[in-house]
């Protein structure tokens, strides 16, 4: 018999296979490759498999093969200019997207225009263009000019995120908080902050994610003196496709993580009772 | 308790007066309400006297302290607002105890007056539920404890009830005036719901375009209308239209268009201006048979035509026809009446009220 509820079920497995396809299937194709030490056309799995590029992309074993370095340093290196972009993203972001909320700022449109720029334009002239700046302040090849590059094109997440989580509060609310005795900046901290937290992690996750990955701008300034982990998968891609493979599932570990935690506090009770 | 009072305020919104010089004294205590359409300044008044609107120009006074000029938080006005405004990310006991806390008041002090009061709401046992977790009436009455747990000086309600569906309105506006009753705090009340404002008030301040149409007792907003608009915003009115024919004291007599001669009452009149004449429904005296054959020509009584008679339930609701004039009337269910007789019908001078066009 063919019901109602056969045809959902059967187009349900079918979104499955598709979500599978799309989303899955690439992944574990990564993970194969990671795994691979062996695999020559026209097989299709693997003739050997085993942990060997894992071990030397995570430095325990030593290795003479081309693209095959050490990916710690790398990594720590990313994770640390991820969190101080993040830090000073933040600090921009927070104060600017509230005051571009709640203030009546002449040209405020404009203002949140000007933070998508870096993104709206093709990068490599921006990129180009910036490295010879770099050069004259001798910020080229530095972390710090990595970190600024890593700001610019992430803070369109944090400015942007960050006013669209403190215009959904409503206005009632620091109101309410002034109306029982509280000054402006303690309603700031102890209603609206909290209140804005989840919006405030989303967008802080979005600029550490786009710092994680940032590539182009990396590639003009950073290179060659700071390579960062987007930059060691670039140097090896070319030639071993098993130790790309290992250092982009390293990538998307932190990603996912965060993910996870964006998730966890979304779904924390007050945030039902907003708006 | 102190007293409130407004000074010659003066707000402006681009070219528009939202608050048009406005002289108001709330008297120690009391419950004034602020009634009028939206737009009339009612709620921009309540802004400006918590401080939550800068003014153009003009003072408020709490007693003898000027409070215009100091920040909200320093005022020592309590307001619950329209949509309650609760914390979402704080619980009842939280939301009640946050003031408390910014006063520096010690823990167990704290608790002892979030306990009480959430007895004056009747809430008790709900401490640790937030806010998305009651029922509207609970949150507002969350809404009204955090702001009396604090002792304002005045308290100021916007709108509180206009979120609340129309039984438990009624309920919560008997609780609000029990309220204030019992504390006696000097309070504004803002709303649109002239009932409301009936059941509530000590005085009711009645604003157009942001300026004051009347201030009185809610009998004499109603009853004894000082203009045009007053009356035509409390109740259903019918205006007839006409011209001053004679003037004795407190009273005015109008001829109409048709010839229909109507004394009512009516101030700063002069003969020959035009006017209307408001009559509300109620006022309308249907006279039975042996009423009309004994009464004297006088003034006042008219035969009128029933065009449409409508049972509501608890009256009928009449539109009647005198002369070229249409009007609705209310009529008592027990003496019901049919569309296309005529009747004979009275209306008081005292309840006619005679004003400038």
């Amino acid at each position: 018999m063919f019901s109602k509820k056969m045809l959902i079920v059967s187009l349900e497995i079918i979104l499955l296979v598709v979500v599978f396809l799309l989303i899955i299937w690439p992944m574990m194709s990564l993970f194969i490759w990671s795994i691979a030490e062996t695999w020559y056309w026209p097989n299709t799995l693997p003739q050997k498999i085993g942990f060997e590029y894992w071990k030397q992309a995570l430095g325990l074993q030593k290795s003479l093969a081309i693209g095959a370095v050490s990916i710690v340093p790398a990594f720590f290196l990313s994770l640390m200019i991820a969190m101080i972009v993040v830090v000073i993203s933040m600090l921009i972001a927070i104060p600017a997207g509230y005051a571009l909320a709640k203030y009546r700022i002449p040209f405020g449109g404009f203002i949140l225009f000007l933070f998508l720029m870096p993104n709206a334009f093709p990068q490599q002239p921006v990129f180009v263009n910036l490295l010879h700046i770099f050069t004259k302040l001798g910020l080229a090849g530095t972390v710090q000019g990595v970190i600024l590059v890593h700001i610019l094109v992430g803070l369109v997440f944090g400015v942007w995120i960050t006013n669209a989580t403190f215009k959904s509060i409503p206005p009632h609310m620091e109101e309410a908080a002034r109306s029982v005795g509280a000054g402006k900046l303690r309603a700031f901290f102890r209603i609206t902050l909290p209140l804005a937290a989840p919006g405030l992690l989303a967008s802080a996750v979005f600029v550490f994610i786009t710092s994680l990955d940032e590539f182009t701008g990396t590639f003009f300034v950073g290179l060659p003196f700071v390579n960062t982990l987007p930059m060691t998968l670039y140097s090896s891609s070319g030639y071993n496709m098993q130790f790309a493979s290992v250092i982009a599932i390293i990538l998307l570990i932190p990603s996912i993580l965060f993910m996870a935690l964006i998730q966890g506090v979304l779904k924390a009770e007050y945030v039902g009772g907003m708006g | 308790m102190p007293s409130l009072r407004l000074v010659n305020v003066v707000k402006t919104y681009g070219k528009s007066k939202a608050i048009d010089n406005l002289n108001l004294m709330v008297e120690d205590g009391e419950l004034l309400t602020l009634l009028g359409p939206s737009g009339c300044g009612k709620t921009t008044t309540l802004r400006a006297v918590i401080g939550f609107v800068a003014l153009e120009s003009g003072d408020i006074y709490i007693g003898d302290r000027k409070i215009s000029d100091i920040p909200p938080e320093k005022r020592g006005v309590g307001l619950v607002f329209q949509n309650y405004a609760l914390w979402p990310h704080m619980t009842v006991s939280q939301n009640l105890a946050f003031g408390l806390q910014l006063k520096k008041m010690p823990k167990n002090q704290i608790r002892k007056k979030v306990a009480e009061g959430l007895s004056i709401v009747k809430l008790e046992g709900l401490e640790n539920r937030y806010p998305r977790q009651l029922s509207g009436g609970q949150q507002q009455r969350v809404a009204l404890a955090r702001a009396l747990v604090l002792e304002p000086d005045i308290l100021l309600l916007d709108e509180p009830l206009s979120n609340l569906d129309a039984l438990l309105r009624e309920q919560m506006r008997f609780e609000i005036a029990q309220l204030h009753k019992q504390y006696g705090l000097t309070t504004i009340y803002v709303t649109h719901d002239q009932t409301e404002a009936m059941v509530i008030s000590d005085r009711i301040a009645v604003l157009d375009k942001g300026r004051l149409m009347q201030l009185g007792t809610p009998w004499e907003i109603y009853s004894r209308p000082a203009n045009k608009f007053v009356a035509g915003f409390m109740g259903t009115t019918n205006f007839i239209r006409g011209k001053v024919e004679d003037i004795s004291g407190d009273y005015a007599v109008v001829r109409t268009n048709d010839g229909l001669i109507l004394q009512g009452r009516g101030r700063g009149l002069q003969k020959g201006q035009e006017v209307e004449v408001a009559v509300r429904p109620e006022n309308v005296e249907f006279l039975s048979d042996l009423q009309a054959s004994n009464a004297p020509k006088a003034l006042n009584i008219f035969d009128a035509r029933i065009t449409r008679a409508t049972y509501v339930g608890e009256l009928i609701d009449y539109q009647l026809h005198i002369h070229d004039s249409l009007i609705r009337a209310k009529g008592d269910v027990r003496t019901k009446q049919v569309a296309g007789e005529t009747v004979k019908i009275r209306i008081d001078p005292d309840q006619l009220s005679v004003h400038q066009v």
